[in-house]
């Protein structure tokens, strides 16, 4: 290859930004020491960072610190937060679950297993737009509906769900809530004082922090209970143990930090280059904007372009990095289970490609990228039988395919 | 004052070659592992190179390193793994098992399992008629430390895994003390499921792994987006597990001469130790060559570590997760130690680079700190 | 996915790409897979009086594997017979591109469209026959 593809895949992950990194590093080296080592300065110079940390963390969303339970990461923080909290308020309140289909999978099988062990569950089906009904959600809501988990921002397709209305039903209906705000931090503003929110997840990797670290949100007024899932040592007040690095969570605070400062100013910029990415695509015949682009984070823009397939579209892109469907998923065939979930055609969901825009993407990066897909789409429409059917003006959906 | 460490069985400094490894993945432009364009083929390229030096290091197959986030994750993830589709039996553990074995043990209860914890004797060392007269009764998993924390003592895994085996259990050890500092063999051991942790090993905070047979029918603890053949979902913590695979290399590297050097020093400070009066705990074990545990009879353990951490050494008065309680050491009332004497136990846990000068002053502060302590005694009296 | 050299070179620069006269009867079209299924193979073949493959054609809607396999057997089938192409098997496509065990439906997805429009030629020249 001549050159790095340019990165387009913020919402895999984010690098690190160099001043996170700049601010772990001493951590890896002179300030070693077990935090929960309590009888030593190795072990103190280590929780005080870890403290400070945890503010910059709680600043960001407008939590006590003491609401602030470290993770390895949002996997994490989601199981700890479906698996802790229906397990703890079962016998109280019930065993019915509400979520919904988009939900990302480390939400979505954490709830599976939690059927398997005896709870019913409510997979709500999003709109067509990707967004929650308000209404469906009420009318899913049981007499013995103990959880519901809706994400904040959605990681393949961006939209952003109406978390305040989704908590003020379940606070009506003496539900927990649960939000996976994992694509969200640095990008929508959250303040978790106002918001009817009993439990969210968070990562440090979606918003230039280190991998490997995560926290999750408990609320203390009303306090909110959960059962561990991680056993031992009983750090984190008994509900996450484990030794945490040290230099991980100071980069999440670090990072949590620097999005708090520079959010606003960041994310009007990425709202220009995400317009100039969209209008330019626009210009493609048949293409289409998977999600609402009103209710959506300025930095994902998911499109799919018709009658050319999503894995030969991606391989003839390789001077980009983006993703079709979710990372965690593209290991396999299928096509995302998100857009299915909108109602998107097999083939439109094929055929997708995330483009998320993040801190260091420049606009010759988006215009190189509109100039690559321009030609390598109509290349690969020349080769498509199915592109030559929509030109002899044949219904594609009408064809009577053969299985195989 | 500069502090002398000797608390290495809490943590370990990182080992700077680790370290230069892992940098490129925490500053550049990094991909996540899932992803097939080139940012995450890297990534993942890196990991499965990190997968392949931590199973050479521990006799194991790359397909059997489960990685995750640190031993206590490995350790909740075999005892809730590898119980959840048996009957609900029996869990046997050994009484001195770390609070990450110990307590999600104690949870199955809940599940209607029984647990039985196992005797040790007064040199922690096992007690096999108690384990095989436990083993009478059905029972799904037999969870026995190879290396104790806090004593350093070394039991005979293979032999647990053989009666555990004949009983149709499987058979889960903690080597998360006895990685790097003796020679750890998963095949040799016989068992199903094995866990290491690299920050004991000079490696970074924030990886761990269970080394598990491939024939265990598994439930996966952690659920999501399928990472680690579905194993271990998460994104993986690529620059941990990089610095984990190159730190598993040099911990098999260095192994011997750690060893020979450690076992040197702690030969010199119990020799001091033993002048000054102290009950050395499982003296007469097999132990790690690197750990001292031992205690003084009417002094308290975490008045003597405050002491000496003024005086600048860093020592534990037990496990770091448990220094938040004055509860005696668990491991010491298990093996009969008069609570007493268990309460002034404190652990000296050592490391190549500590040097003998360091041994002798340590000896000479705590002689001090110890009539001063007396002398305050005798004052109260 | 780690694709072969071979795939990439078929990928990149694929052979005979297009389409004959369907209208023509020495032309046979064979259209196989379904978009739903992630791919949709066009093979057209042109065969002569004595029944050899002069011309062949395709379009694939798929991956690269996809793609490499329809223009891999485009080149395969010029010069041979209607049978010989026949006796193509898919095992012998996946093993000329190094295909990965997730991608061996392609080469079924190939040697399947040889065999539709092999069906497809036989079938003109059977109406043609019994016109």
């Amino acid at each position: 290859m001549d050159r790095d593809p340019i990165y387009l895949d913020y919402s895999a992950t984010t690098p690190v930004d160099p001043r996170v990194a700049a601010k772990m590093i001493p951590y890896l080296t002179e300030h070693y020491g077990n935090p929960a080592s309590r009888s030593h300065p190795y072990g103190w110079t280590a929780e005080k960072a870890v403290e400070e940390a945890r503010n910059e963390v709680a600043k960001l969303v407008n939590a006590d610190p003491r609401e602030i339970v470290w993770t390895s990461g949002a996997t994490e923080s989601n199981n700890l937060a479906i698996k802790g909290a229906a397990n703890f308020y079962a016998s109280t309140k019930g065993k019915h679950i509400i979520t919904v289909a988009t939900e990302h999978k480390a939400v979505i099988d954490p709830v599976r297993e939690l059927e398997r062990q005896g709870f019913s569950a409510t997979f709500l089906e999003p709109e067509p737009d990707g967004l929650v009904s308000l209404e469906k959600f009420k009318a899913a809501i049981r007499p013995d509906t103990v959880l519901a988990s809706v994400m904040l921002v959605n990681n393949e397709i961006g939209v952003i769900q109406d978390i305040e209305s989704i908590g003020n039903i379940c606070r009506e209906n003496g539900v927990i809530f649960h939000v996976d705000a994992a694509q969200a931090t640095g990008k929508v503003h959250i303040d978790l004082e106002k918001l009817p929110v009993d439990l969210m997840s968070f990562s440090a990797h979606k918003t230039y922090g280190p991998k490997g670290i995560g926290a999750l949100y408990v609320r203390r007024k009303p306090r909110i209970r959960i059962e561990a899932q991680m056993h031992g040592g009983g750090h984190e007040r008994g509900m996450r143990s484990g030794t945490l690095a040290t230099h991980q969570i100071v980069g999440m605070g670090e990072a949590f930090r620097i999005a708090r400062e520079e959010m606003d100013v960041e994310n009007a910029r990425i709202r220009t280059l995400r317009d100039r990415l969209l209008a330019g695509l626009q210009t493609i015949e048949e293409t289409y904007v998977n999600g609402d682009l009103a209710h959506r984070i300025p930095h994902n823009l998911n499109i799919s372009f018709n009658y050319v397939e999503g894995e030969s579209l991606i391989m003839a892109i390789k001077g980009i990095a983006v993703s079709s469907g979710s990372a965690c998923t593209s290991a396999s065939l299928e096509p995302s289970y998100v857009l299915r979930a909108l109602g998107r055609s097999d083939e439109l969901a094929h055929s997708s490609i995330r483009f998320s825009i993040g801190r260091f993407t420049t606009e010759a990066d988006v215009d190189y990228t509109i100039a690559l897909l321009k030609e390598k789409i109509s290349k690969l429409r020349e080769l498509s039988p199915l592109w030559e059917m929509y030109q002899d003006g044949i219904d594609i959906s009408k064809v009577q395919w053969a299985a195989h | 004052m500069t502090h002398v460490y000797f608390d290495h069985n809490a943590t370990t400094v990182l080992d700077s070659q680790v370290m230069q490894a892992m940098l490129p993945f925490m500053a550049a432009q990094q991909g996540n592992a899932t992803s097939r364009h080139a940012y995450g083929r890297t990534a993942r390229d890196a990991i499965e190179q990190a997968r392949a030096q931590i199973a050479s290091a521990v006799g194991a197959h790359p397909s059997q390193v489960v990685l995750t986030s640190s031993g206590t994750e490995a350790n909740n993830f075999a005892i809730n793994g590898m119980t959840a589709k048996q009957p609900n039996t029996q869990i046997a553990i050994s009484a001195i098992e770390h609070p990450c074995v110990m307590r999600p043990a104690e949870m199955l209860q809940s599940h209607g399992f029984k647990l039985a914890k196992v005797d040790v004797n007064a040199q922690c060392k096992l007690d096999f008629e108690n384990l095989e007269s436990v083993l009478r009764n059905p029972t799904s998993l037999v969870s026995v430390m190879l290396a104790n924390n806090e004593t350093g003592a070394i039991q005979e895994i293979a032999h647990v895994a053989e009666l555990a085996k004949k009983n149709g259990a499987y058979t889960h050890t903690d080597a998360v003390q006895a990685f790097g500092k003796i020679p750890v063999n998963f095949a040799d051991l016989n068992v199903n499921a094995m866990t290491i942790s690299s920050h004991k090993i000079h490696g970074p905070l924030g990886a761990g792994a269970l080394i598990l047979d491939k024939r265990v029918d598994m439930t996966p603890f952690m659920l999501g987006g399928g990472q680690e053949k579905g194993l271990r979902s998460g994104t993986e913590n690529v620059a941990a597990i990089v610095g984990f695979g190159i730190a598993s290399e040099l911990a098999v590297k260095n192994l011997t001469s750690h060893a020979q050097k450690t076992q040197q020093l702690r030969t010199q400070l119990e020799a001091g130790l033993h002048e000054l009066g102290a009950t050395i705990f499982a003296e007469n074990t097999k132990r790690l060559p690197n750990t001292s545990f031992f205690g003084f009879n009417n002094v308290e353990g975490e008045t003597l570590v405050m002491a000496l951490d003024k005086k600048g050494f860093a020592v534990a008065s037990g496990s770091a997760c448990s220094s938040d309680s004055t509860e005696p050491s668990h491991v010491l009332l298990a093996m009969g130690i008069a609570p007493d004497l268990a309460r002034g136990a404190i652990r000296v846990s050592l490391d190549a680079n500590n040097t003998s000068e360091q041994v002798n002053q340590f000896l000479l502060v705590l002689k001090q700190v110890l009539n001063q302590l007396k002398q305050m005694v005798a004052m109260a009296a | 996915m780690a694709y072969s050299d071979k795939v990439l070179d078929h990928y990149e620069n694929p052979r005979n790409v297009g389409s004959l006269d369907k209208n023509d009867p020495q032309v046979g079209t064979g259209m196989v897979g379904a978009p739903a299924c992630g791919d949709v193979m066009k093979l057209m073949i042109k065969v002569n009086d004595a029944g050899v493959i002069e011309d062949a054609k395709f379009k694939t809607y798929g991956c690269g594997s996809a793609i490499a396999s329809s223009s891999l057997v485009t080149e395969w089938l010029k010069g041979r017979t209607i049978e010989e192409a026949y006796a193509i098997k898919n095992s012998e496509i996946a093993e000329e591109l190094a295909l990965p065990p997730v991608k061996i439906h392609c080469s079924v997805l190939a040697e399947d469209a040889i065999k539709a429009a092999v069906a497809d030629i036989k079938a003109k020249q059977a109406a043609k026959e019994a016109a």
